[in-house]
């Protein structure tokens, strides 16, 4: 197996997706996360928040609203099995509530191996957008695939 | 609830109160795969997990991830986040006991904010370092 360095660059299709109240409180339930700004409107009003905000690593949940999820491995025809997840970056720029609307777009940014070739390693980056236009975060990735070919004789 | 650090009151070397979670379960990884929306069935389905080489589904890493956010909003509040990365260095397995940790390592001004970073990471109950991350809060 070996992945294809022309991806690099590619640019996925934008996607537009509604922050919802009961997401949000399915996440904090998963992470164990109970502070009440996530879920109390009163709540977050008396700790400064304009809205419901989200935790900071909601936006992963946001980005796999993407109607055409799985794009990364189906460009790269990779097996969702073989994947690891490397490195994961936000950079935060705007807060996000509960009721925005999130435009991400997601593109390649490097491609590389290591020990001649039993991982790869696929960089991309999502930028986020609120219903302004206004960037409210980056999401930088790293996943790693395992070359089911690796060792093999 | 997490109050705004004061930029000159915080040092460098300062420790984050350390978090003990309950051992991860596999009604957790159910949670987390409906929540995150991340499907892998890896995390859920142990025959797909045994079918690509693994003992047993394991933890998404995104699911550590948010505990690490867990440990920042816990040192500063939501909105004073700047930045939030990690490396996931190892795998969090069924029934392992995570703790949460971190340090402060430098202070600076950046466009008029005053920032500090901070080193986090997750261990495990076997001391081995199962994320290895970095955050940016915004102090007063």
């Amino acid at each position: 197996m070996q992945l294809d360095k022309k991806h690099v660059g590619h640019e996925f299709k934008a996607f537009t997706t509604a922050v919802e109240a009961g997401r949000v409180k399915l996440f904090c339930k998963a992470i164990g996360e109970e502070d009440p700004i996530y879920v109390d409107e009163a709540a977050a009003k008396a700790a400064g928040y304009k809205a419901l905000p989200v935790p900071p690593t909601f936006l992963q949940a946001i980005t796999n609203d993407d109607p055409e999820k799985g794009g990364l491995l189906r460009l790269l025809d990779v097996d969702i099995g073989l994947i690891l997840h490397g490195e994961q970056h936000y950079d935060y720029y705007a807060p996000v509530h509960v009721g925005d609307r999130i435009t991400c777009q997601q593109k390649v940014v490097d491609i590389y191996d290591k020990k001649g070739g039993a991982l790869w390693f696929v960089v991309s980056e999502t930028s986020m957008k609120d219903q302004t236009g206004k960037a409210v975060a980056k999401a930088t990735g790293i996943t790693v695939v395992r070359n089911p070919d690796a060792g093999k004789k | 609830m997490a109050t705004v650090p004061k930029f000159d009151q915080v040092k460098v070397g300062d420790a984050i109160k350390p978090i003990v979670l309950p051992p991860v379960s596999r009604h957790q990884l159910a949670l987390y795969c409906g929540g995150s929306g991340d499907h892998n069935p890896i995390h859920v389905d142990l025959d797909f997990a045994k079918k690509f080489g693994f003992k047993d589904v394991f933890a998404h890493g995104m699911l550590s991830m948010g505990f690490l956010g867990r440990l920042v909003t816990s040192y500063a509040p939501r909105d004073r986040i700047r930045k939030l990365g990690t490396r996931f260095t190892s795998i969090t397995w069924v029934g392992d006991v995570i703790t949460l940790s971190g340090k402060v390592t430098g202070k600076r001004e950046e466009n008029g904010e005053k920032l500090i970073d901070l080193e986090i990471k997750c261990t495990n109950q076997n001391g081995q370092d199962t994320l290895q991350g970095h955050a940016t809060v915004a102090a007063a």
